[in-house]
């Protein structure tokens, strides 16, 4: 196993926005086709080399790969600890691609030009960081880091109800985000406590095994704070409002990456650092996940603003998601962290899609649509494709990853699933539903009748995203099976049982074998 | 000590130093104004000031190389803990001096006062900071206050500054009073007024206590938290904030309240900490009390000056928190949490400061409304200022937090740090308003001409780098900081 002391590529790789970021600092203000090139240059590089580190990436290894280390505040044993596992690699493959798109995607952005590319690429880097992290409190500054960015997206460049939504925003997410704070630190100090060993480093952390009843209240901190940010149902309200005020950019952002840091959460921290308390509060987790299945379906039905109708089905998808690693089996995990790359692709494209007829129209209700097959060939094929992969038909993305997470759910607790499987069926409603009033109908609007349909530039965001929902429909093997060691060993470490618990753990040596050194 | 200088008085002026080097600039200043016309520039006493402060500071850095200095037998000790507030001190005298030069001069504030009072009170300041005896404590905590009354008055031509001078000099000596009575029985109780053997006696005699000892204590504890603004002694704290010229109110906030802290570690939590388990509870109480207070009063206020001095109660009610966890946890934190804050307060004062236009003070909401296009590097220092205060990383205000918050786990009073975590939340309402109001609102900047004010940019500048270094490379001055409590020892 490859580890470093020092800074090495995945460093790099959360450099790249920044410096791209700082180099638009010093470029005039005037030139925003310059400012452009420049955040699509960097955003640009960081998705190679990504892609370089892909190919480093050892996939039949389940452990961390590519560790750096660095001392931060030695004196408490926090490290800048960044690793990558067969989790985490899709995620930020998924981030540094929908970076780029979701630049080209703000062409029209035309106020304020350069400090909205700064926040976009230091918003790259947050969340980027937030996947790599090791160390708790590297983790929580990135998580928090975040915050920023999308709050300014949202507040600066939002629609009408810009401000009240930013603040919502930022409120909620601190709101769990705070609490976590004080359990990473408690936790540490447990862990310090037991080990004699000062260290927020979550591979070690993982090995501590406290009583359930404190685990209990660990877990539900941590929870609170993911499922805030996945959003989990009746923690979602914000969500409707963030997607409908954020920029198309930031909705596609906050849909493909933001929203699966809460779902990674989970997998990463949650469970596997709580396992007791997080399989003793499984059947709560499933039940909300459930509901907020239908519930976001049903909600979703009833929108007339297409944004919104995306926003909710994100309340939907996101349960499904959260289903699947409720199952803490390997059909269910796997299938979860599928859907999260499969949500990113067909949710971004939805709301790119949005926001390209909303330039052209600038409207998005969906009664003044109607027709537009006849105007714009092209824009509806490629929607009623992402439609399609969104609610899961077979041959496309969203298929596979549906499947593996009932499959796997079924097993566990097949009342609950057959409640979630009628999501399913809801999802094909209100998306085909939409679809009919959308693109199919008669050209009635005079309004519609002047659309231009889609230009080369946007042809350009959509077909890297549609090459892949076809792919991982057709052939998803390869990320599966470069899951699979990953996910087994987090499962492994959920189930561990640990030889004596709440002993203290003499063998400091085996432990540290886990991280690499 | 020898046994030689025990015998005769134990003059070692030394560790003096950067405090007659203050006290020395204070009395140049004064006297040079005499010598400037009227109608002239005085630009030359800030520099002065300025001068007489980076050579105090230098002054610091040589003694803490050198061994720990004491004087007049043990009252007077500029050990490392002195030295590291003494730093603080000085650092905020010369910010403030920085962001004073162009806000005296549009209000009409007579300069050469301004500047010499700013010196006596860093002066004292240090000398509460290095006492180990009540009675000096006494007279640096005198020396302190009486200039900086003069200083919240200062602003002749508003009404508001006189009533703030007013209030604050009636509510200090009110307080002073309850501090000085304190005194009076300690020493009737243990015989002395030195904290050395004020502390001896405590651990000679654990059980047999007079009654007035802790009576003592508890005057004192109420005393400081009159001076440090807390709940229910806060009563003062906005309208003397408000009132007073805003550079001194920046002053005020961290100066002032760093002195107090600076006196209340080493005499209640450091020196008197037999007595911890009377007071453990009322300060509990009172930490929560000033934190949830303060923030929530600070949300519904108009005023970005108003809204910064309740925040300023908030963050002394953070500041409770290491000193109800007490001498064997908060020290390191309480030390580190008030060099974070002094960076960032001092920083978003300056910006507040670089507002003011005659005797309009601009310091409401709608005044910051579109300021972040308009003034884009002070309206960016003031977003980094506000999250930091709200405690977002990678900014001082989320290292400060953190230790704070870890110092309330570690002791096991899980509750105050979650009761802290909560109040964060509440504050970053507020604090993202004033974001709000820069970024994501139109008017009130727009059409408003600015004054070039260069030397506040400075201090900008200077208060950003420290509020983004300490957030992203702590280590250095979290050393620093245990090995000034430390030297207590």
């Amino acid at each position: 196993m490859m580890s470093a002391q020092g800074f090495g590529d995945l460093t790099l790789l959360l450099a790249i926005p920044v410096l791209g970021a700082a180099a638009l600092l010093f470029l005039p203000r005037r030139q925003s086709a310059g400012l452009f090139a420049v955040a699509l240059i960097a955003s640009a590089i960081a998705f190679l080399w990504s892609l370089k580190i892909f190919e480093r990436f050892d996939g039949g290894n389940g452990e961390m790969q590519l560790i750096e280390r660095v001392a931060w505040m030695p004196a408490i044993g926090i490290q800048y600890l960044v690793g990558i596992d067969g989790i985490s690699i899709f995620l930020v493959l998924l981030t540094t691609f929908l970076m780029p798109l979701a630049l080209l995607a703000s062409w029209s952005v035309r106020d304020k030009v350069k400090e909205y590319l700064i926040f976009m690429l230091l918003l790259e880097t947050g969340m980027l960081g937030a996947f790599l992290a090791l160390d708790l409190v590297l983790f929580y500054v990135f998580w928090e880091v975040m915050l920023v960015p999308m709050y300014f997206l949202i507040g600066v460049w939002g629609g009408t109800r810009r401000i009240y939504a930013a603040v919502k925003f930022v409120l909620f997410t601190m709101a769990g985000s705070l609490l976590m704070l004080v359990a990473i630190i408690y936790l540490a100090t447990r862990h310090a406590q037991v080990t004699q060993v000062l260290t927020f480093n979550v591979l070690h952390l993982y090995d501590l095994h406290l009583p359930v009843e404190q685990q209990f209240w660990l877990f539900l901190a941590f929870a609170l704070s993911f499922a805030i940010k996945v959003p989990l149902f009746p923690f979602h309200t914000w969500l409707p409002d963030a997607h409908v005020e954020a920029p198309t950019a930031g909705s596609v952002i906050l849909a493909g990456v933001l929203l699966k840091l809460g779902t990674y959460g989970f997998l990463r921290f949650a469970m596997p650092l709580f396992p007791d308390a997080a399989i003793a509060l499984m059947p709560y987790l499933v039940a909300l996940s459930v509901i907020g299945i239908v519930y976001g379906a049903l909600v979703a039905m009833m929108q007339t603003d297409i944004k919104k109708l995306v926003a909710y089905s994100s309340v939907s998808h996101l349960g499904f998601v959260m289903l699947g690693l409720c199952a803490l089996n390997m059909q269910g995990v796997q299938g979860s962290i599928y859907q999260m790359l499969n949500h990113g692709l067909s949710t971004g494209a939805l709301f790119l899609m949005v926001g390209m007829v909303y330039e052209r129209r600038h409207t998005r209700l969906i009664a003044d649509f109607g027709g537009l097959w006849q105007q714009m060939p092209r824009f509806s094929v490629l929607l009623l494709v992402v439609t399609l992969s969104s609610i899961g038909l077979p041959g496309l993305n969203g298929f596979v990853g549906e499947f593996l997470i009932l499959l796997g759910a079924f097993r566990v607790t097949p009342r609950w699933t057959a409640w979630a499987a009628t999501g399913v069926i809801l999802g094909a409603i209100y998306m085909l539903w939409m679809l009919r009033r959308v693109i199919f109908g008669p050209l009635d609007n005079p309004e519609n009748q002047k659309l231009q349909d889609l230009n080369g530039r946007e042809l350009l965001i959509l077909a890297p995203m549609m090459f892949l929902i076809v792919c991982m429909g057709v052939y998803p093997q390869p990320f599966l099976s470069r899951m699979q060691p990953a996910v087994d060993l987090t499962l492994k470490r959920i189930f561990a049982v640990p030889a004596s618990p709440m002993a203290p753990q003499p063998d400091v040596g085996g432990e540290q074998k886990n991280d690499g050194r | 000590m020898s046994a030689e200088s025990r015998r005769t008085m134990d003059v070692n002026l030394v560790p003096l130093l950067p405090v007659v080097q203050v006290l020395v600039t204070a009395l140049v200043v004064t006297v040079r104004d005499l010598f400037i016309k009227a109608n002239e520039s005085r630009g030359v006493l800030a520099f002065y000031s300025l001068v007489g402060l980076g050579l105090a500071a230098a002054e610091v850095v040589l003694l803490l190389g050198g061994k720990q200095e004491s004087a007049f037998n043990d009252s007077f000790m500029l050990d490392r803990f002195a030295l590291f507030f003494a730093v603080i001190f000085i650092f905020a005298a010369a910010l403030t001096i920085l962001t004073s030069i162009d806000y005296v001069r549009q209000a009409g504030i007579h300069e050469g006062e301004f500047y010499a009072l700013i010196l006596f009170a860093t002066s004292g300041m240090i000398v509460m900071a290095a006492a180990n005896d009540l009675m000096v404590f006494f007279l640096g905590l005198e020396t302190m206050s009486i200039a900086v009354y003069v200083l919240t008055g200062m602003w002749r031509s508003n009404g508001r500054s006189s009533e703030a001078a007013m209030k604050y000099f009636l509510m200090g000596a009110y307080a002073t009073g309850f501090l000085l009575y304190g005194i009076a029985l300690i020493y009737g109780a243990t015989g002395s007024t030195n904290l050395t053997q004020i502390s001896a006696y405590m651990l000679d005699q654990p059980a047999e206590w007079p009654i007035y000892l802790i009576g003592g204590g508890f005057l004192l504890l109420i005393g400081f938290a009159f001076k440090v603004g807390a709940v229910p002694f806060h009563f003062w704290v906005p309208d003397v904030y408000d009132g007073a010229p805003t550079p001194v109110t920046g002053f005020m906030s961290v100066a002032v309240k760093a002195a107090a802290f600076a006196a209340w570690a080493r005499i209640l939590l450091y020196r008197l900490s037999p007595l911890d388990g009377d007071w453990v509870f009322p300060l509990w109480i009172i930490a929560i009390g000033t934190m949830t207070l303060g923030n929530l009063l600070a949300i519904t206020q108009q005023s970005i000056k108003r809204m910064l001095a309740y925040s300023s109660i908030a963050h002394a009610g953070y500041l409770l928190i290491p000193i109800v966890v007490g001498v064997e946890w908060g020290g390191l934190p309480l030390l580190f949490y008030l060099l974070t804050y002094s960076f960032m307060t001092l920083g978003a004062f300056a910006v507040l400061a670089s507002m003011a236009e005659g005797n309009e003070p601009r310091d409401g909401y709608s005044d910051f409304a579109g300021l972040g296009f308009k003034r884009p590097f002070l309206a960016l220092a003031m977003s980094l200022f506000m999250l930091s205060l709200a405690g977002f990383p990678p900014l001082a205000g989320f290292t400060g937090k953190f230790y704070v918050f870890r110092s309330a786990v570690l002791s096991g009073q899980l509750n105050l740090a979650i009761i802290g975590v909560l109040n964060s939340l509440l504050s970053v309402i507020f604090y993202l308003r004033v974001i709000v109001a820069m970024y994501m609102e139109e008017g009130g900047a727009q059409g408003k001409s600015f004054r070039q004010a260069p030397f506040v940019y400075i201090a900008v500048a200077i208060a950003l780098i420290g509020t983004i270094y300490l957030g992203i490379l702590p280590a250095d001055a979290l050393n620093w900081s245990r090995q000034a409590f430390g030297s207590l020892e």
